[in-house]
């Protein structure tokens, strides 16, 4: 239940996150959740996208720089301290989350949280065995 | 010489040389075969446009001894350059090519008033730079009692300075005033030295610069210029007019060019200065391109040599840049990332400068397999590009990555050098 990713290398410019966005509208993607991570320099643009290799396909297609990364869509209340309980388990496993973004789902009350741990793995058993709900590339796809 | 006499003795050696290398070096039968010239078609030194032109090129092609005009057993030396773009350049010298170094470099510090009597520091790298063994040479060949310090350990050298009481020096510009700071930073005053006069070169400098060395110094600053694959050093020097570099013309013809039209330009014009060895038996060549930007002075010169003056070179025709005094070749940023994971071998150099220091930026490509979504890995992918840069040009830039395909190519190539400072451009 390991969701895929689009990570996009993007420059500090005017427009650059237009760009990727034009790029997926004309392919007609939907972006699922977005997050832009920033340095001095550059960013990477963060994606869970609702037809996947189309829309690697096209941002490749236009000369983007794109990578697939691994991350953990999870399910959570949306409500006060559901994402409190999830994160403590990872703390107490010594997993480390080293970026995270969420946005609301539109399916009812849930909020979904995106989370990168550095051992996926053991975060996703974790999470699984204590009884979180966790997104698949299906469940985007809507 | 009168200058009759002069353009006589050049069609005369000309003629000869070509006569001579297209016999002996295949590289240039080709030219002329596909040119369709026949030695015999040039008569005199004004048929020269009719040559081929060599480049740099070339003589990478033709590693390292491909466009010798003698057999191995009769070089007796052999020098490279500094090799910081790509392969080394390889030049060789007969004996009589020895001689005729020793000559014109003779003529160099002779111009300056150097005599026999004279004890002469050298201060050049000695080695496969031809910088140190020529002006050793040039020394020897005055009869002055040679010392050949190379470079590096400045408190040594003074010690030189002081004790072995040399005359005249020969070392780089920027060496000097490394000298005259050590000079005044330990309380020796420059007149307790007996020195008279300096020669400098290998790198350009500057009318001010030339000021700041003999007033620091208390001595008379000579230009002197030259590049290994002509002869070396010796190629021009100043007289005591300080007024142009005359050219060892009866040797080395010179031609200033549109680097762009490849014409001749007119005397008193800017252009690319192109050298043709006349008299060379190793490693004569036809109109080397030097990608020196310099100008053929007009008129003659107040000391009455008839030798053409040369105005001190004022830039580069191609993409060397110099960067807070450091020779920089684009090809040495992109060998370092060549040699690096995770970046293209595209990049763009932005020199800029603030206040008074260069600024040099490096726009740096990063690879669709390099990228991740890991901001931390490529934030070090930075600072080892930084870091590599660093190491092999000696000087800091700032590295920033940008997207693939986005440095604008040229010609299918990337334009890799923008230069925002004020200098001279074709």
């Amino acid at each position: 239940m390991i969701l895929k990713q689009i990570s996009v290398f993007v420059e500090n410019r005017y427009g650059a996150i237009r760009d990727i966005t034009k790029i997926l509208a004309d392919a007609g993607i939907n972006i699922r959740a977005l997050s832009v991570a920033d340095t001095t320099d550059f960013g990477v643009v963060r994606m869970i996208v609702d037809k996947r290799k189309p829309a690697l396909k096209a941002l490749r297609e236009n000369g983007m720089t794109v990578k697939e990364t691994d991350v953990i869509a999870l399910v959570s209340d949306d409500r006060p301290g559901s994402l409190y309980k999830a994160l403590c388990l990872l703390a107490e496993n010594e997993i480390l989350v080293e970026y995270s973004y969420g946005f609301v789902s539109p399916m009812g009350d849930d909020a979904i949280i995106i989370l990168k741990c550095d051992d996926m793995q053991k975060a996703l058993s974790c999470l699984t065995e204590s009884g979180f709900k966790l997104l698949t590339a299906e469940d985007v796809k809507f | 010489m009168p200058r009759e006499e002069l353009i006589k003795l050049q069609s005369e050696r000309l003629c000869a040389m070509v006569k001579r290398i297209y016999e002996k070096v295949p590289f240039y039968k080709e030219k002329f075969d596909e040119l369709g010239l026949k030695p015999e078609d040039i008569r005199s030194i004004d048929d020269i446009a009719k040559l081929p032109f060599t480049n740099k090129q070339d003589l990478r092609d033709n590693y390292p001894f491909g466009l010798f005009a003698v057999p191995m057993d009769e070089v007796v030396r052999i020098h490279a350059s500094s090799g910081t773009t790509g392969k080394q350049t390889v030049v060789g010298y007969t004996r009589n090519d020895l001689a005729l170094w020793g000559e014109v470099m003779a003529r160099t510090l002779g111009a300056g008033g150097v005599t026999s009597s004279d004890i002469g520091h050298i201060s050049y790298g000695y080695g496969l730079f031809t910088g140190g063994m020529g002006g050793n040479l040039g020394s020897e060949t005055v009869g002055c009692a040679t010392i050949p310090a190379s470079t590096g350990n400045t408190r040594r050298q003074v010690t030189i300075l002081q004790d072995f009481k040399p005359t005249f020096i020969l070392m780089t510009p920027s060496y000097a005033l490394t000298i005259a700071e050590y000079l005044e930073q330990n309380g020796i005053p420059a007149e307790t030295l007996s020195l008279k006069c300096g020669f400098f070169g290998a790198e350009p400098w500057t009318e001010e610069m030339r000021g700041e060395i003999q007033q620091r110094l208390g001595i008379k600053a000579y230009d002197i210029y030259g590049l290994s694959e002509v002869i070396g050093p010796g190629v021009a020097y100043e007289c005591e007019c300080q007024n142009g570099l005359h050219v060892n013309e009866d040797h080395f013809y010179i031609e200033i060019i549109d680097p762009e039209t490849l014409q001749p330009v007119p005397d008193g014009t800017e252009g690319e200065i192109v050298f043709t060895c006349m008299t060379k038996e190793a490693l004569p060549l036809l109109r080397y391109r030097t990608h020196d930007i310099g100008m053929r002075m007009q008129g003659a010169c107040s000391c009455g040599r008839t030798f053409v003056r040369l105005a001190k070179p004022s830039g580069r025709t191609d993409d060397m840049l110099i960067i807070r005094g450091v020779n920089v070749f684009p090809s040495q940023i992109e060998s370092v990332l060549m040699n690096m994971e995770g970046i293209a071998p595209f990049f763009q150099m932005i020199v800029e400068r603030e206040g008074n220091l260069d600024k040099l930026t490096v726009l740096v490509e990063l690879t669709e397999e390099a990228f991740t979504d890991e901001v931390r890995k490529l934030e070090s992918i930075t600072k080892c590009v930084t870091e590599n840069i660093h190491s092999v040009l000696g000087i800091s830039a700032k590295v920033k990555l940008v997207e693939p395909r986005s440095i604008e190519r040229f010609e299918g190539k990337a334009k890799r050098v923008i230069d925002k400072r004020k200098q001279i451009s074709f």
